[in-house]
């Protein structure tokens, strides 16, 4: 490689990336997959194999899930207030809304 | 909601401890505070490999060789948390190593010496770490979640590389004549560089009340640097060696170590490009990056092919 194209192509950055992926991890056999990051990968095997490196060097994980990061879809923040407005105004969904005798066991 | 609003809701949140998320209004200035402090913390741990990596081939044994990968590869995991924090941000992975590449974003000057020894193995770990994590530690607080996130998980890993730094040094302090002198050396050669990892002196550091009020820095850099004095002027008894700095003495009225005068004429010059190694490390990241750009490519191709192949295969099927 000519030293020429190199510097160029160095200073401004690559033509094609690697796109990014969201990787979720299981750390134990019994627990949900969580969200513990993302990395840049040129397919879904590579993403795999990136997140073992990255995110498993000290057996945090025993299943690795990555979805491209594009795929995501979420909800709005700007939102949050009228979103979740229809569970604002029901305290009687948590058992601590009823008021019982203290005599009443094992409940 | 107009400007004004989004600010005060924004600082609201900040000051009751609530995160802040890559989708929430956030000030500009914020945003590109943010940018430009988690990438250069990116680059430090990338550009930090490259004293270390000096010192693979020729650490003494099997085991220290095997460490020493282990905590150089940590960097390099360290450099990414932290790249895919700045993302977040809305800017490109392209575009800051480009940055860092150009020379107009800046890494931590201390990686512009050189590691002339195999003790210089151990006082990075027992002093450079040790500064990085004295300041790394408050970040896992910081008001932004990916950054605080990316925080988190570098503690978790840095405390090894510390313990196996000054274990490097203890061994050398307990060995021969030569050993000790080597040890000594190192020690004398990284004290300062490292006291000057905490940036300017609190007066010359316009931006830290700003940065305090956005929590994404909980103690002023003074603040940090007597923390550090004060752990290591302890720590260094057991080496038995001495820090280099005759006005090193314990103040008991202010319950710290007194230390001399910092050179900052050195730090500017370093952190302007004209420290030891400033040069032959930015070739070398250069040169890394252009020797990877045909892998980079082949990678994109193939996934490109298998996908056309696989989308083939499907019609087949139908
Ligand atoms: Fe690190
Ligand atoms: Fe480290």
């Amino acid at each position: 490689m000519t030293a020429n194209n190199t510097i160029s192509n160095v200073i401004s950055g690559d033509k094609g990336s690697w796109p990014l992926w969201e990787i979720f991890i299981r750390s134990r056999q019994g627990l949900d997959h969580k969200h513990v990051g993302s990395l840049h990968a040129a397919d879904a095997a590579m993403a795999i194999e990136n997140a073992r490196d990255v995110y498993t060097r000290r057996m945090e994980g025993i299943s690795i899930w990555v979805v491209e990061s594009k795929f995501i879809h979420a909800s709005n923040p700007d939102d949050a207030a009228s979103f979740y407005d229809p569970a604002n105004d029901k305290v009687y969904r948590h058992p601590t809304f009823y008021d019982l005798p203290d005599e009443l066991k094992h409940m | 909601m107009s400007a004004p609003a989004n600010e005060a809701v924004f600082q609201d949140k900040i000051d009751q401890d609530i995160r802040i998320e890559p989708k929430d209004w956030m000030p500009e200035a914020y945003r590109k505070t943010l940018i430009r402090q988690i990438s250069q913390h990116a680059h430090s741990e990338i550009v930090g490999m490259l004293p270390e990596a000096n010192w693979i081939t020729r650490a003494p044994s099997l085991k220290r060789k095997a460490t020493l990968i282990a905590k150089v590869q940590d960097e390099a995991g360290h450099g990414l948390y932290l790249y895919a924090a700045a993302e977040t941000l809305d800017i490109s992975r392209d575009e800051m190593i480009g940055q860092l590449h150009s020379g107009k974003a800046k890494y931590s000057s201390i990686f512009n010496y050189p590691t002339l020894t195999w003790a210089d193995m151990g006082a990075i770990g027992w002093l450079v770490d040790g500064a990085a994590i004295m300041n790394q530690v408050p970040l896992c607080r910081a008001s932004y979640g990916p950054y605080a996130r990316a925080m988190v998980r570098i503690c978790k890993e840095e405390s090894f590389h510390q313990r196996q730094g000054f274990e490097i040094l203890l061994v050398l302090s307990r060995g021969s004549e030569a050993q000790r002198r080597m040890c000594q050396d190192a020690i004398d050669r990284w004290w300062w560089p490292s006291v000057m990892m905490f940036g300017p002196n609190d007066d010359a550091s316009p931006n830290t009340a700003q940065s305090m009020r956005w929590k994404i820095k909980r103690f002023t850099n003074d603040e940090l640097r007597q923390r550090f004095v004060d752990v290591s002027a302890e720590q260094i008894k057991l080496l038995g060696m001495t820090l280099p700095d005759p006005a090193l003495v314990w103040n008991e009225t202010r319950q710290h170590y007194d230390h001399g005068p910092i050179d900052w004429e050195e730090f500017r010059n370093v952190l302007n490009g004209n420290g030891p190694c400033n040069k032959e490390r930015m070739a070398a990241r250069v040169q890394a990056h252009a020797d990877g750009a045909w892998v980079r490519e082949a990678a994109l191709e193939h996934s490109r092919k298998n996908a056309a192949r696989q989308s083939v295969q499907l019609e087949g099927v139908a």
